[in-house]
């Protein structure tokens, strides 16, 4: 049954994927996204995540609040390629853009 | 995506405490770490323990493009990675891991008459290295990828049997063989310090307690410098951020990796569909920050829609950034350095250690097993950098992306 509750719906996800992973040891919010692959899709973990947390937080037995979110990355929604190509941070002698995320 | 058996991997996360003791610890849980572990494991030295201070895939291994190429300017780099692509090609057999190892060749690009002669002079030594490369003209490169502007394109060189793979699961699959052969995965265990002993051998501190060790390798790539600063060993090595980014997945189009000398462009299109790739940023400060920056997708961006227009309208889901760990002269620094025998050195691979990783790993494992010790190890020492015979290591500048 596990096999078929679905907890990353842009990847394809299980639940027995994450319990599979955590299992092994890779049991960290980070390894769980690498050995699964939840969270790298198109919703990037906006959906997947808080569920996905719960169960990491679950299985170590702690507080769910004490699991933080993996790295966001960016940018904060699927963009295409040229309003990046036209954006003026694009001239690598410029100083603009250089802000982290 | 599922991968692997019923094996637990990693110690920390079953409570295990540290060994009192072992015969080689290796600090450093990256593919070149692993890769070295998993071939001393196999052949027949396991009291092998591998610390990481984070999880595994968290510094440069799992933040590369994952191009395997055999496109080289000095012989032996060309030589050692021929030998590596063999054993990407036979990693899933042997590991029991599949990485998703794609040979759909590399293509690099040259906009001036001057990159195409230095292509002709790396084809030539390669091509008498036994590679199956060769020169293109611009037409001839949109053969390979017919979505190609041709525009300002002199020429091009293509070697189908370079590749792609996955970084992780590469990871992942010497993690779990070593760890079945008896080697002792640490992750999250962070190396606080080393004393040198007095007759010999080493005594490595954690924040989890403290391993005796008769030899202690460093390959902690960028940060292998806070490492060897432990036993008083100071590295020429400088941390160079480099950004990357993936695309929402494409149905296949793709074949090779495709690489513009002029701007260091690269990308790929991996085996889940994304276009995944890079380009250097001129006058970048040593760093080791691993943050975004709007900056590099624009540059990226540009050079890439100018280059496959049609890929203008496609998504960038996610960009992130890993540190280059670069040496003076582009080579490597290996072996142990003057003064602390039994102390090992794997670091310097400007970028490039992820492909270099299975060949290097197991040359490592032969000498430190009592076998050949490979030429690379006299070459690629820590003091060809001062003193007598500084400067007579063939310099490796094909060093792109």
């Amino acid at each position: 049954m596990k096999g078929k509750i679905i907890v990353c719906r842009c990847e394809d996800v299980t639940l027995h994927d994450v319990e599979h992973s955590i299992e092994l040891g890779y049991a960290d919010i980070e390894e769980v996204k690498r050995f699964t692959g939840f969270g790298t899709g198109p919703c990037q973990g906006k959906e997947c995540m808080a569920l996905i947390a719960r169960i990491v937080a679950e299985r170590a037995g702690v507080e769910a609040a004490s699991v933080p979110a993996f790295t966001s990355r960016p940018p904060i929604a699927p963009t295409p390629l040229r309003l990046f190509a036209r954006d003026p941070a694009g001239d690598p002698d410029d100083g603009a853009g250089s802000e982290e995320r | 995506m599922a991968f692997g058996s019923d094996l637990v991997i990693d110690r920390t996360r079953s409570g295990e405490p540290l060994p009192e003791r072992a015969e080689l610890v290796i600090i450093g849980a990256g593919v070149m770490g692993l890769s070295i572990a998993y071939n001393t494991a196999k052949r027949g030295l396991t009291d092998v323990v591998v610390l990481d201070r984070g999880y595994l895939a968290e510094g440069a291994s799992g933040r590369n493009g994952g191009g395997v190429r055999q496109q080289w300017s000095t012989e032996l780099n060309v030589r050692l990675m021929a030998e590596s692509v063999e054993m990407c090609r036979r990693f899933a057999k042997e590991l029991e891991f599949n990485v998703w190892f794609r040979q759909g060749g590399y293509l690099f690009l040259a906009r001036s008459a001057a990159e195409v002669s230095r292509l002709e002079k790396n084809v030539e030594l390669q091509r008498r290295c036994g590679i199956p490369v060769r020169m293109l003209d611009a037409e001839g490169a949109r053969d390979i990828v017919p979505e190609l502007s041709l525009d300002g394109i002199a020429g091009a060189a293509y070697n189908p049997s370079d590749g792609i793979l996955f970084p992780w699961p590469f990871l992942w699959g010497y993690a779990q063989q070593a760890t079945k052969l008896g080697v002792k995965l640490h992750t999250f265990t962070p190396c606080v310090g080393i004393d040198v002993e007095p007759g010999g051998g080493f005594v490595v501190h954690t924040e989890r307690g403290s391993v005796r060790a008769a030899r202690v390798l460093d390959a902690c790539g960028a940060w292998s410098g806070e490492v060897s600063c432990m036993v008083g060993v100071e590295l020429p090595t400088w941390p160079i951020r480099h950004e990357i980014c993936s695309s929402e997945p494409l149905k296949p189009f793709l074949r090779p990796m495709v690489s513009e000398l002029s701007s260091g462009l690269y990308f790929s299109q991996s085996m889940r569909g994304e276009i995944v790739g890079g380009v250097s940023l001129p006058n970048e400060a040593p760093t080791l920050s691993m943050g975004s920056r709007l900056k590099f997708l624009a540059h990226y961006s540009r050079r890439l829609v100018s280059l496959i227009p049609r890929l203008g309208n496609v998504k960038v889901l996610r960009q992130w950034a890993g540190p280059y760990d670069m040496s003076p002269d582009g080579n490597p620094i290996l072996g142990e350095p003057p003064g602390v025998p039994g102390f090992f050195l794997c670091c310097g691979f400007v970028g490039h250690g992820f492909m270099m990783a299975p060949v290097v790993g197991k040359l490592y494992a032969e000498w430190l097993t009592g076998g050949d010790k490979h030429e690379i190890f006299g070459l690629h020492t820590l003091d060809r950098f001062h003193g007598a015979g500084a400067g007579d290591v063939a310099k490796e500048d094909f060093n792109i992306g």
